[in-house]
């Protein structure tokens, strides 16, 4: 590329280029303005319901749901706005789909790599490679699909008892729409996209690293899980914030399958916590987005979309951060 | 980053075909017929042999889910899907019966699909071609390749409601449904050009990637012979990287198809075209309608219409779609040409 740049200075003169260059590079800066456009709007329509809430927007205190509807219902009478809306659960139901959707696919990415990277025999490698692929490219509808129709049911019939019905009846009704099959399905999604950065970055890790350690006598596993998985760290790192925006920003199925109802999942009811229903942002967005009409509610809801959009900034922050020391390997995940 | 490095990453095997390869070779393998006794794993620590376990459990149930997940759908969509459901528009009905057919949604994925491509892909190749051959100055370059990373990894919704606000603007009111002043915001058009803000960024990393994979010498045989370096590019470099360039677009128009976010928000949740207008096709796209992804959500067991049939049978037709440019994208990469 630098002896491409020189011939092209010695070569200045002629306008074809030059014009080609202006118009590319005038193109690429509306995009970049367009984007900024988007980021000012939509932070500019949520300011209004932050500023109100202040601090106690991402606070707890009463439910969203009931907080929506009286959002909703101020545009239409002839009262002041109200936009009282302490999001919590909602935030909540957030965090939890995602780190746990994201820790148990973490988990189970890393030995399908590790797998399909050292241990594979050749003919599993050839159908392991593509299924992954496919499995990343199926849209999220078809997910949601199958869990209300096989997961959710299972769950509702099966792993919830009547008992556990009773002991929180005055509380939630359980049905089985749940954050266990929210998380269970999401990790299905995100992990195709971790096992293919994974790979890559085992893939990369130095032959003569691993071959030096077999020379010693390290057996394969030992070996390729302390140098290789070790020097692959920063792919680890990557691949799980890639894979943590996507979690993040999953709208459709969590929406079809967590249960639609602004509830934070209480830890402190033992193991019925997991099939405890919930809303993570993205799906409350969806399911609110009919009442983009009234004004107070927009802003209410723009002030979600700018957390998820901040939220994704930073998590792209992080994934870059990650990146750096990879180029010395010449990984380019 | 963003989701386009993911997407890079996720159609790597695709891609790499015209990639460098790796810097050094895997060893040769030993001979099949005598294994050392470094490969059997009988001496091994219990823990290691436990992880190994792990990995092959992990990775044939990896297997055996995707397996499962496409069997079931395929045996599902066979059971529910009739010639005549291609060819009815959807009704108001209360058994699956009544209710039509997915003629309109699976027309809605088609224009979907072709105008955000018509939108994302000449933008995406313009961008790309800017970053890998010009990108100057190189701080806007740093700032493009970031800012299409955020997108990659922006969650679609945001993009959807940022449509409803711009494309309710009275300036944009030609593009969709005006009622007595107000503008309605949700089309075609307005789902389109959002769509393609999602594309775009697969686009942009297929097509930097295919040129940048072009040793430097074959632009300065083509600068030698006194082409200038647009041409240079349009003659030499984009042939050359045509497999990266067909793949990204693909990419892009299975990540269009597969979105329900931005439908939902933008086409507006009608099942039937509605027109806006009375000029044939314009009125078509600038009313509201619906795609095969929202047909499925709309008839899942969660949405308005709840008749699962249906929803499978539209689901499988999507899968299709969906796995047929998974395929032609391997085809495509297969196809591509190996720089060494």
């Amino acid at each position: 590329m630098a002896l491409a740049s020189r011939t092209h200075r010695a070569s200045r003169g002629l306008l074809p280029d030059q014009r080609a260059e202006l118009m590319l590079g005038a193109l690429v800066c509306a995009v970049l303005l367009f984007v900024l456009l988007l980021v000012v709007f939509v932070f500019k329509e949520a300011w209004p319901s932050f500023d109100h809430n202040g601090f106690g927007w991402f606070g707890p205190g009463g439910n969203p749901d009931q907080q929506v509807q009286e959002i909703y219902t101020s545009a239409n009478l002839l009262r002041r706005p109200v936009y009282t809306f302490h999001a919590w659960p909602i935030i909540w139901g957030t965090l939890l789909t995602t780190l746990g959707a994201v820790t148990l696919s973490f988990v189970s990415a890393l030995f399908v790599s590790v797998f399909v990277v050292e241990f594979a025999p050749e003919a599993i490698k050839r159908i392991l490679e593509p299924v992954v692929r496919l499995l990343a490219s199926v849209p999220s509808v078809i997910f949601g699909l199958l869990g209300v129709l096989i997961l959710v049911p299972f769950i509702g019939n099966h792993v919830i008892t009547d008992g556990n019905r009773r002991s929180v009846a005055y509380i939630v009704s359980l049905s089985g729409y749940s954050l266990l099959a929210g998380v269970l399905i999401l990790s299905l999604m995100i992990a195709p996209l971790m096992i293919a950065v994974f790979s890559d970055g085992l893939r990369a890790v130095p032959r003569g690293w691993l071959e030096g350690s077999l020379g010693l006598g390290i057996n394969r596993w030992r070996t390729f899980w302390k140098i290789g998985v070790r020097t692959a760290r920063p792919a680890l790192v990557a691949g799980t914030v890639l894979a943590t925006a996507r979690a993040l920003g999953e709208t459709v199925m969590l929406a079809m399958v967590t249960g639609g109802v602004s509830f934070a999942p209480n830890p402190a009811d033992g193991l019925i916590f997991f099939v405890e229903p919930t809303r993570p942002l993205a799906a409350t967005i969806l399911q609110t987005a009919e009442e983009l009409t009234s004004e107070p509610m927009r802003h209410t809801i723009f002030a979600m979309a700018a957390v998820l959009l901040f939220s994704a900034a930073m998590l792209s922050l992080a994934g870059w951060a990650a990146k750096q020391p990879m180029k010395r390997y010449g990984v380019r995940a | 980053m963003g989701g386009e490095a993911a997407d890079e990453a996720v159609w790597g095997a695709g891609v790499s075909t015209v990639a460098p390869p790796p810097p050094t070779a895997p060893p040769p393998a030993p001979a099949p017929a005598r294994r050392s006794a470094r490969d059997s794993s009988a001496s091994w620590r219990w823990t290691d042999r436990l992880g190994l376990a792990f990995a092959w459990f992990l990775g044939l149930t990896f297997l055996a889910v995707t397996a499962a997940i496409v069997i079931y759908m395929m045996v599902q969509g066979i059971r529910y899907v009739r010639p005549e459901l291609f060819v009815t528009h959807p009704a108001a009905g209360v058994t699956e019966r009544e209710s039509g057919g997915f003629l309109d949604p699976l027309l809605g994925t088609v224009i979907v699909a072709l105008m955000a491509m018509a939108i994302a892909f000449p933008l995406g190749l313009s961008i790309g071609v800017w970053l890998s051959e010009f990108g100057r100055p190189s701080w806007l370059a740093r700032v493009t390749e970031s800012t299409i990373e955020m997108l990659a990894g922006s969650p679609s919704i945001v993009f959807a409601l940022f449509g409803t606000l711009i494309f309710e603007q009275g300036a944009l009111a030609f593009l969709s449904r005006t009622n007595d002043g107000v503008v309605y915001g949700r089309s075609f058009f307005a789902a389109a050009a959002m769509l393609s803000l999602i594309a775009l960024p697969l686009i942009v990393a297929n097509v930097r990637e295919g040129l940048q994979a072009i040793p430097g010498h074959v632009r300065e045989a083509s600068y030698a012979v006194g082409k200038t370096r647009i041409a240079t590019t349009r003659r030499v470099l984009l042939p050359a990287a045509r497999p990266s360039v067909v793949t990204g677009a693909m990419l892009g128009v299975g990540r269009i198809i597969g979105d329900t976010a931005i439908i939902v928000i933008l086409l507006g949740a009608t099942l039937r075209f509605t027109e806006a207008g009375d000029v044939p096709l314009l009125g078509t796209l600038k009313g509201t309608g619906s795609t095969l992804t929202t047909f499925v959500y709309a008839n899942a067991p969660t949405g308005e219409i709840n008749q699962p049939e249906k929803a499978f049978a539209a689901g499988f037709v999507l899968l299709s779609m969906v796995l047929a440019l998974n395929f032609a994208v391997d085809v495509a990469a297969r196809r591509g040409r190996r720089w060494s």
